[in-house]
């Protein structure tokens, strides 16, 4: 059967298993648009394609699947740099398919012809620059095969515009052998004696805590963990990226670590004697100032990327393997320490001592912004999935929602990349159409990819954005507060600028506001009775809030600042 | 040929802390670029680099990295090469289990004068010479790098035009412990 490079670039993705495409056209790409017209696969049409990434971002973490994005030639390709980058930050798979001028073009300077496999190489898991139409199925299979096994990460496949107008024979590579990979092996055997070792620190064990990162989402090892962690009644926390590998409501979770981690989860890895590390990669918003980071514990480290052990801490054990295998081995040699009723007794002291709170709302207002993530979570229905952008309103978001099942939290960790909540939240509801999808976003974040919402609208993907609009870009104010001396340099955005409710409705959304507690209570019902068009609701925040509890940057995880109205006791 | 060398310790051209990494990457353009990009990005130092053709040409070549051990921990370096997708195989050789090689090439201007002890200095080092005109000689060296480096000494009494060195290659030294690899 004879087809064009775009056809079989198609037919490949069909058979992937693809169901959703993110992109927008253009030169480069035309061909491969044409085919679209004729496949099975749903194409959403963004705005922008920085969208695009986004979206697939989001449909992945939602689903557990690669996220696939189709882009044209040089800003095209560029625009969606930001999302690769993001995707790569925190191991999110990726396929993202990038127009390029005609072979015979490159190096040139064409129209629209820019170096992506150059510019992404540092950001994408590995990238390929297809030279003939025959090449085409074995890029898109290798590309998914790349991008889901071992530690995930974004995958880009740069087709240049001859290349889709060529013709080939179709073939599709039958399995792993003919994907052309010598040199990426995933899997690897469980190192018994590595795991032998890991059971002894584990045995000899008064104060462990289970260090769970990202990697056991990916691992989709949650079922496993909570087996380890009731059989041993070892202490959780879950980092940022890990938000739903265990259920907030559980007993055993003392929550988040990290920079504005929960006391009881920060404290207890300081006073921890092993950390049981599992697929988390000692990020500095999680250590804090590294060389006084849970200084009297033993590591285990337990990764599938043999080059996180010892990047930042290093590790008495570590163990290379996915997080999955890794606690049923631990489980099969029963795995147990120390009796721990002395270190749980510490735990419920700090729980007791320093929870996660707030002050109450006025009630003519401002609205205090946990206090409206709260009210919506307590009235989502259960799996409500949840994205965020960066800043202030991730972190409170992070620490407010009760997160009870994996894949619910999507969120920008490592890159940090404001303006990633609305689409991603697209991307989740395109995933996920039976979920209801909440973004919590800021009003800074907010002005940064809401257009978005028009294809939302257009392609009916009824998301909820929850706008939490305290005129400011609110954590770097947060941080002028308390380390500029109050000097607030470039953060003030106005309440009023842009008129969210009417941009909300020019983008054919519904669009709500709240500024006391009443009007926030009638507008999250409101917004819970829509299904069938995007609702966006400006809440009118407090300036001054702040995240607590914060570890100052650079410092010790020990100099933890709690809540003001929980300083002044004994610490 | 199997009589063992000295261990050659510190040079100009190897630190003491040097790594020898043998790295066997997929012959595929852009390969060089994420080696380079890599090592550039996570603020290893790379002290010489050589590249060729390996054993089964069409498919491999060999890149011989001499990196700075002290830039970064071996694991890390070799972890990070590990998870490019082109590379294949990285055999870590410890410098006193390898054996070293590498090529120096200098033009010398020459005149009645020096031309004997020139000649003297050729012959101690056992090097060559490649190209001739009435005023100048192109000699070459193969050797350890720590001959290279005497060899550079040598030359410092001449009025050198141009010095060029290659880098070193290197294997596994025969008769001695496998060094530890990840080839798969």
């Amino acid at each position: 059967m004879q087809l064009t490079g775009a056809q079989a670039l198609i037919k490949s993705l069909e058979q992937q298993g693809v169901d959703t495409i993110f992109g927008l056209p253009g030169g480069a790409i035309l061909p491969v648009y044409d085919p679209l017209l004729d496949s099975t696969i749903r194409h959403i049409l963004v705005r922008h394609e920085q969208g695009a990434g986004h979206m697939a971002e989001g449909y992945a973490m939602a689903t557990g699947r690669a996220g696939v994005a189709m882009v044209t030639s040089g800003p095209g390709a560029t625009n969606i740099v930001t999302p690769i980058t993001n995707a790569h930050m925190d191991s999110t798979p990726l396929v993202v398919i990038t127009g390029q001028v005609a072979t015979s073009s490159i190096g040139l300077d064409a129209f629209q012809e820019c170096d992506i496999t150059g510019i992404t190489m540092g950001v994408t898991k590995h990238n390929f620059l297809v030279q003939s139409a025959h090449e085409l199925p074995r890029a898109v299979a290798a590309a998914f095969h790349l991008a889901t096994t071992g530690r995930p990460g974004p995958v880009l496949i740069d087709v240049p515009k001859d290349v889709a107008q060529s013709t080939m024979e179709w073939w599709y590579p039958s399995g792993v052998d003919e994907y052309d990979l010598p040199g990426y092996h995933p899997t690897v055997d469980l190192d018994e004696a590595a795991v032998a070792r890991c059971v002894a620190l584990i045995g000899d064990s008064q104060r462990p805590v289970l260090y769970v990162g990202g990697g056991t989402l990916k691992s989709r090892a949650s079922g496993e963990l909570l087996a380890f962690a009731e059989r041993t009644r070892i202490p959780v926390v879950t980092t940022l990226m890990a938000r739903g590998a265990f259920p907030d409501s559980h007993a055993q979770h003392l929550g988040m670590p990290g920079m504005h981690g929960v006391y009881a989860a920060v404290t207890a890895i300081q006073r921890s004697d092993l950390l049981i590390t599992l697929g988390a990669r000692f990020d500095d918003r999680v250590t804090g100032k590294i060389a006084a980071f849970a200084p009297d514990a033993k590591v285990i480290h337990v990764d599938i990327d043999r080059a996180e052990f010892g990047k930042i801490r290093r590790p008495d054990v570590a163990l290379q393997s996915d997080i999955a295998s890794a606690l049923r081995a631990f489980d099969a040699a029963g795995a147990s320490p120390k009796n721990l009723d002395a270190w749980w007794r510490e735990i419920r002291q700090w729980q007791a001592d320093y929870p996660l709170v707030y002050d109450e709302p006025e009630v003519d207002g401002p609205l205090r912004p946990q206090h409206v993530i709260e009210s919506i979570a307590r009235t989502a229905p259960a799996g409500t999935i949840v994205a965020s952008g960066v800043g202030q309103h991730q972190m409170w978001t992070a620490q407010h929602w009760a997160f009870e099942e994996p894949n619910t939290w999507v969120n920008s960790g490592g890159a940090g990349t404001m303006g990633f909540g609305v689409p991603a939240a697209i991307g989740a509801k395109a995933g996920r159409p039976e979920r209801t999808v909440w973004c919590i976003d800021g009003d800074g974040c907010f002005q940064m990819t809401a257009q978005e919402l028009v294809t939302a609208r257009s392609e009916g993907i009824p998301i909820k954005v929850a706008i939490l609009n305290n005129a400011y870009l609110g954590m770097v104010r947060q941080w002028q507060e308390m380390f500029y001396d109050e000097r607030y340099s470039e953060v003030y955005l106005s309440p009023d600028l842009p008129d969210y409710v009417k941009w909300a409705e020019a983008m054919g959304c519904v669009g709500l506001r709240a500024t006391n507690v009443k009007e926030m209570n009638d507008v999250i019902e409101e917004a819970n009775k829509i299904n069938d068009v995007p609702v966006v609701i400006d809440f009118r925040t407090d300036s001054s809030e702040k995240v607590f509890p914060m570890v100052p940057a650079g410092v010790s995880n020990d100099e933890i600042l709690v809540h003001p109205s929980q300083r002044g006791g004994a610490r | 040929m199997n009589a063992p060398e000295p261990f050659a310790g510190e040079t100009a051209h190897s630190p003491v802390r040097h790594h020898i990494l043998s790295v066997l990457v997929e012959n595929k353009s852009g390969v060089l670029a994420r080696i380079a990009g890599m090592f550039a990005r996570r603020g290893f130092n790379i002290y010489s680099l050589a590249v060729a053709p390996s054993e089964s040409h069409a498919r491999f070549s060999r890149v011989t990295i001499v990196v700075d051990a002290e830039s970064a921990p071996l694991e890390q370096i070799v972890g990070q090469l590990d998870k490019l997708v082109n590379v294949v195989a990285i055999s870590d050789i410890a410098p006193r289990e390898a054996v070293e090689r590498e090529l120096l090439l200098a033009t010398i201007q020459t005149d009645v004068a020096n031309r004997t002890s020139l000649l003297d200095t050729l012959a101690n080092a056992g090097a060559a010479i490649v190209d001739v005109d009435p005023g100048a000689v192109t000699v070459m060296l193969a050797g350890t790098p720590g001959a290279c480096d005497d060899f550079e000494r040598a030359l410092e009494a001449y009025a050198e035009v141009e010095l060029h060195r290659t880098g070193r290659v290197a294997l596994p030294r025969l008769g001695r412990t496998i060094p530890a690899t990840v080839e798969q």
